[in-house]
């Protein structure tokens, strides 16, 4: 038991010394939203009227709508980007090392899981601190109970990332499954239009939405931003998290052999 | 009980296939060498015994302990260099040393004085604050030897663990680990290509296609003639 928590540590602080050494990545990670906030949102501002639905009590400007959304965009995007790092570190020897470790697979996949969930979780803060500084704020008891919110959503997109990287037999594959998992993803979901306004163009659309996971993150973000807890959003965060993490576990378990390679 | 059990251990990838029917013994405190040219199937060998993946067919016990049906206590007793390096290049050596250490589940005081005692078997000492990637060939290799003898592992398991050094790293480092096995009782298996590795007392292990050819005293298998020759004379023919 000890033994398995001086190992979680070891890796997340890994993972947290080598974030510090890739400054160029937080910047990036920080710029994409920052830029969906400040450019696309004032510019549609005018376009986008939302009337007032949970969690919020007044009328709310189209940024104030899409911070959540855009904190989601960041756990997506590190999801992804650590699954790459997972392809990467294959390709590079330091998995064999880790897989290596007497504990077992499912306990050092979570590990990394755990890691890279931390520093998104940082990095979503750090956002929404930049966010405040430009005005847009949320209720002061929303920080924290965004937390727990945001672990959840990240270990569950981490998990997301997880299993893909166990499918991803190469680097070189790793832009197409980025193309088809993050984007639809992305704009397949509540982060950038509420569902009643998708359902306004199109009830199919509307559908697609409400069946994706990463709507129901955000809309877990989204509430907990305002100290209120949404429970459907939070068992669909859950379930799905599960899921992907047992494709996970499954994609590298050791009689699949994914770790094989020509060396 | 110490020392490596191989049964009847077969893998193909798809329908190449990298071992059949391989079994051998090395006994406790041994230095075994592995000696097989390119294709062989030796680093598939390691990644058998490492669990990286498994085979359907053969049973493989470590120190006593069956990798298959008590995986965590025979990885537990292994400690293993592979022919690709694995240290973190960003990372100083005692960085690499402690995450390895955790991974072993030990840290603090007692992970330090392991790190420090493995680093001076190796002689990297006064290098632990250095950066992997600022240190030559040479010394990343004793890096991961000294790596992997942190947890105090029973079985060692290097594979082609000179590749890419100098003649004098080379012979450093084989001398090294002959003395390690002499000197701690650790049982070896050594991988390599290259027959000036190995001597005269070494348990050896001729892997060719997958096949073990041969399997003894290298001193005696060798017979009067020099041990390069007997190993091309072994390998030459087809399959
Ligand atoms: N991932 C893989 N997929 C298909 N074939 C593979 C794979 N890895 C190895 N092989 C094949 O299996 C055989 C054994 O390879 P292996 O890497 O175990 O040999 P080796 O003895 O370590 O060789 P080397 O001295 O070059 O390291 C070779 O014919 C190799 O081409
Ligand atoms: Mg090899």
């Amino acid at each position: 038991m000890r033994h398995a928590f001086i190992t979680l540590n070891a890796i997340v602080l890994r993972e947290a010394q080598r974030f510090v050494r890739q400054r160029g990545r937080f910047v990036a990670a920080l710029v994409r939203p920052l830029i969906w906030l400040l450019v696309f949102a004032a510019g549609f501002r005018a376009a986008l009227g939302l009337s007032i639905a949970p969690p919020y009590q007044t009328y709310i400007t189209y940024e104030v709508y899409i911070v959540p959304g855009l904190c989601g965009m960041i756990l997506l995007f590190n999801g992804m980007q650590s699954s790459l790092s997972l392809v990467y570190d294959r390709e590079m020897g330091s998995m064999r090392l880790l897989l290596t470790a007497p504990l077992p697979r499912w306990w050092l996949l979570f590990c990394r899981l755990v890691a890279s969930t931390a520093i998104s979780i940082l990095q979503a803060y750090t956002f929404l601190a930049v966010a405040a500084a430009f005005g847009i704020r949320m209720p002061v008891v929303g920080y924290l109970a965004v937390l727990p919110a945001l672990a959840v959503a990240g270990i569950m997109l981490g998990a997301l990332g997880l299993a893909l990287s166990s499918l991803i037999k190469q680097l070189e594959n790793f832009a197409g499954v980025m193309n088809f998992v993050i984007f639809p993803m992305f704009f397949l979901s509540t982060a950038l239009y509420p569902l009643w306004k998708m359902a306004e163009s199109s009830t199919m659309l509307r559908d697609i939405c409400a069946v994706n996971p990463f709507t129901h993150a955000v809309e877990f973000i989204r509430f907990a931003l305002y100290g209120q807890f949404n429970g459907p959003a939070l068992g669909w965060t859950v379930v799905a998290g599960a899921i992907f993490f047992l494709l996970a576990v499954w994609g590298y378990d050791p009689a699949r052999g994914l770790l094989r390679r020509k060396s | 009980m110490t020392g490596l059990t191989v049964r009847n251990l077969s893998y193909s990838y798809g329908s190449r296939r990298a071992l059949d029917d391989v079994s051998f013994d090395v006994g406790p405190g041994r230095f075994a060498a592995l000696l097989g040219p390119n294709g062989a199937g030796k680093s598939t060998l390691f990644s058998l015994l490492t669990r990286l993946f498994t085979a359907r067919e053969g049973g493989i016990e470590i120190a006593g302990h069956d990798l298959a049906r008590n995986p965590r206590a025979a990885l537990a007793r292994i400690g293993v260099v592979f022919q690709q390096p694995t240290l973190d290049l960003d990372l100083t050596v005692r960085r690499n040393l402690s995450y390895f250490a955790a991974l072993h589940g030990l840290s603090g005081r007692e992970a330090g004085s392991r790190i420090d005692a493995a680093l001076e078997r190796l002689g990297m000492a006064e290098r632990a604050q250095e950066r992997a990637r600022d240190l030559n060939g040479g010394h990343r290799r004793r890096t991961e030897i000294a790596r992997c003898l942190i947890h105090a592992p029973s079985v060692l398991l290097l594979d082609e663990p000179t590749v890419g050094l100098d003649a004098a790293s080379r012979k450093a480092i084989t001398d090294h680990v002959h003395d390690l096995s002499r000197d701690s009782g650790l049982t070896v298996l050594w991988a390599t290509h290259l027959t000036d590795e190995i001597e005269d007392s070494d348990h050896l292990l001729i892997l060719h296609h997958g096949r073990l050819l041969q399997e003894g005293l290298a001193g005696e298998l060798r017979g009067s003639q020099g041990l390069r020759d007997h190993f091309l004379k072994q390998t030459a023919g087809p399959p």
